[in-house]
């Protein structure tokens, strides 16, 4: 028997356009993750279940495919990259097996022609002696080179759209920064939809055309990546915003944490999640989940105490 | 600066790990440089930081700080004393006076124990709290320090969320009134909102029981905001050290400057108009570092001789070291976060990707 349900994403609405980049930004059991295995049918039943909603691919619903029509989706029109290379490469198959296996299977290539591509793919994302690399196996690559890999194999099949879950969080500064700028070049160039989840406010900032802000399974903000963090409008955003500290500002520059820790998915605060937290809460918080609500053009907080909050903070 | 100052002193410190191959009969095929000659002093009171990427030999400095190994060569001082020349009592009082908080509070607590079991057993080991009363009432305190309820010491690690199991391991290293703490990545597995209030819980201590710092990280943005000096590593050796303003703002090793290029800024206004220069290659094996500067193959200024001598430190101004002959106080550029027209301007500025 389940101890109970864990609503981990809920009520989540967004789109990505080709050759764009989207951020899901949000702090651990925000949801970010499970949005992203929604997106690729990858919550696994009995355990997990999309109960209701719609994902539109190029205008059709993935919700209503088969099995084997979704095995077509995944890995040919939405590649994934994920936080932990080691952990989704095979280690048992060389790198030219995994790279070339997909192509041959989706794009109906020939080994030969496969091959080609793979050499090819490697160079693109940077990886030298692309030859003597698809012989190797993954324990032989550095996690940089591993990523790098990914990032080919993610891109083999010509998606429509890249998933990229914390695709650099593993990886030293200098390697983050060269992962997420070949991704970042190689979507705009091959006009691929890319959607980053990442925890890095950072990262958001540099490489993400819009941004969602989720906490507690719902996105509480949303909006272009400089009206977000210019005029940001939501609670947990100011208050996250204030949280990091920054390269850019001196040592005494103080950070405020938000207080209290973000809630316990199986007990749920009633209304809005983030009320416990939050500075500007009042009694009808608690009563209903307050909904998106348009701020301004394209940007949308989802906070009762909306006027309050912009009373506060000058915009 | 006077010797009375300085707390903790390292001198030409070196630590090699051999490699080893075979099962049986094993043998050496070599060594890992994990620290290659390092030497920098802590001031009392101070929150000192060490930078660097994976493999930069960070967390062995604060390893053989905490005593937990021994260097190969070069010696380290703690309050003016050698601490190989310890005798077992003096290493006893030596293991109180220091005390450490790890990155992962879940793997360095006994899931088996209670909160007063581990924050109270320091206490019961060097038997300075012999009744269980006395400790649990000392223990109810440190746990007040640390902003934890006082029913938590009849928790479980399990049943803490990451940021409270963070305050226990805070509590148990303050529960023998140290003087040095050695944080190697304190705050790096948290959440940002929960980070920030550990930084924060980890400044008020410091100021209210006198406490010195050392601050591993590779949060950049985190090390400059909580620490007073700076060192940065690279493959087991200093590149650069300075006052932590200093070193942000006008860094001029070209390693800093790769890694302050590296690291965005929360600010997209910032980051459109930022150059971003990427840095080449990846960090070499420690095994096999590169010969003369170990930076140079991914150093835009490198040339011949970088690759034969191993470049010292020298002052590049006041509370200012640095380990590269190409770059000075004369041409000191805080490029990382100038206009892309400017850097562009810049010949032989950090490579471009």
């Amino acid at each position: 028997m389940p101890d109970g349900v864990i609503r981990a994403v809920n009520d989540v609405s967004f789109h990505v356009e080709r050759g764009e980049v989207v951020a899901i930004v949000g702090e651990s059991g925000s949801g970010k993750s499970v949005t992203a295995l929604a997106i690729l049918r990858l919550v696994s039943e009995p355990l997990g279940r999309i109960i209701a909603g719609a994902v539109r691919l190029d205008g059709q619903d993935l919700l209503r495919l088969d099995h084997e029509a979704m095995r077509r989706v995944r890995g040919h029109r939405i590649g994934m990259v994920f936080q932990e290379p080691m952990t989704s490469l095979n280690p048992v198959l060389s790198i030219g097996r995994q790279l070339t296996e997909a192509m041959q299977t989706h794009l109906g290539l020939s080994p030969g022609a496969a091959h080609a591509r793979a050499v090819e793919l490697l160079q693109l994302v940077g990886i030298a002696e692309p030859e003597r690399r698809l012989k190797q196996y993954p324990h032989h690559l550095s996690g940089g080179m591993r990523q790098r890999a990914m990032i080919a194999m993610a891109l083999s099949c010509k998606p429509e759209l890249i998933i990229a879950d914390e695709p650099t969080t593993a990886l030293d500064v200098t390697i983050q920064a060269q992962i997420l700028h070949l991704m970042q070049d190689l979507c705009r160039r091959l006009d691929v939809a890319l959607i980053i989840i990442t925890h890095n406010l950072g990262v958001v900032a540099r490489y993400a055309d819009r941004v969602n802000v989720m906490y507690a399974g719902r996105i509480v903000e949303r909006g272009s990546a400089s009206d977000l963090y210019r005029a940001p409008s939501h609670p947990y955003t100011i208050g996250l915003l204030n949280s990091v500290p920054r390269l850019d500002r001196p040592r005494d520059i103080p950070m405020e944490p938000i207080p209290g820790s973000p809630p316990d998915p199986l007990a749920l605060p009633s209304g809005c999640a983030f009320r416990p937290r939050c500075k500007l809460a009042m009694s009808h918080c608690a009563e209903a989940a307050p909904p998106l609500r348009s701020v301004a053009t394209a940007h949308e907080s989802a906070c009762f105490e909306l006027h309050r909050l912009q009373a506060m903070v000058p915009a | 600066m006077s010797a009375e100052d300085v707390l903790v002193e390292l001198r030409d410190v070196r630590k090699y790990f051999p490699v080893k191959r075979g099962i049986v009969f094993d043998r050496v095929i070599g060594q890992v440089r994990a620290v290659d000659g390092v030497s920098f002093s802590i001031r009392r009171g101070e929150t000192f930081g060490l930078v660097g990427e994976s493999g930069c030999g960070k967390s062995t400095i604060g390893r053989l700080l905490l005593k937990l190994d021994e260097p190969t060569s070069g010696q380290i001082r703690f309050a003016g004393r050698d601490i190989a020349g310890f005798d077992a009592a003096e290493t006893l009082a030596f293991r109180r006076r220091v005390q450490a908080v790890f990155q992962d509070p879940y793997s360095s607590l006994n899931p088996r124990m209670t909160v007063e079991e581990i924050v109270g057993e320091p206490l019961l080991v060097h038997s300075i709290e012999a009744s269980r009363a006395g400790r649990l009432q000392r223990v109810r305190q440190l746990l007040s320090v640390c902003g934890l309820p006082a029913r938590s010491v009849d928790s479980y690690p399990h049943e803490m969320s990451g940021g409270q199991r963070q305050r226990v391991g805070i509590a148990r290293a303050l529960a023998l009134r140290p003087d040095f703490i050695v944080c190697d990545e304190a705050v790096s597995a948290l959440d940002v909102s929960i980070q920030a209030q550990i930084v924060r819980l980890l400044q008020e201590l410091r100021s209210e029981f006198g406490l010195t710092y050392l601050f591993i990280g590779h949060d950049l943005s985190v090390v400059r905001h909580i620490c007073r000096r700076v060192a940065v590593m690279y493959l087991g050796r200093i590149a650069e050290i300075a006052d932590s303003d200093i070193l942000f703002d006008e860094g001029c090793h070209p390693y800093t400057q790769a890694l302050l290029a590296s690291v965005p800024v929360p600010d997209p206004e910032i980051e459109h108009r930022r150059a971003h220069q990427m840095i080449r290659g990846e960090i070499p094996s420690p095994m096999n570092p590169p010969s003369g500067c170990v930076f140079h193959p991914r150093c835009p200024l490198a040339d011949e001789s970088c690759r034969r001598s191993v470049p010292e430190l020298r002052k590049a101004g006041e509370e200012h070291d640095v380990a590269c002959p190409k770059v000075g106080p004369a041409d000191i550029s805080p490029a990382w976060l100038t206009d892309k027209a400017k850097a562009d301007a810049v010949p032989g500025g950090p490579g471009r990707s």
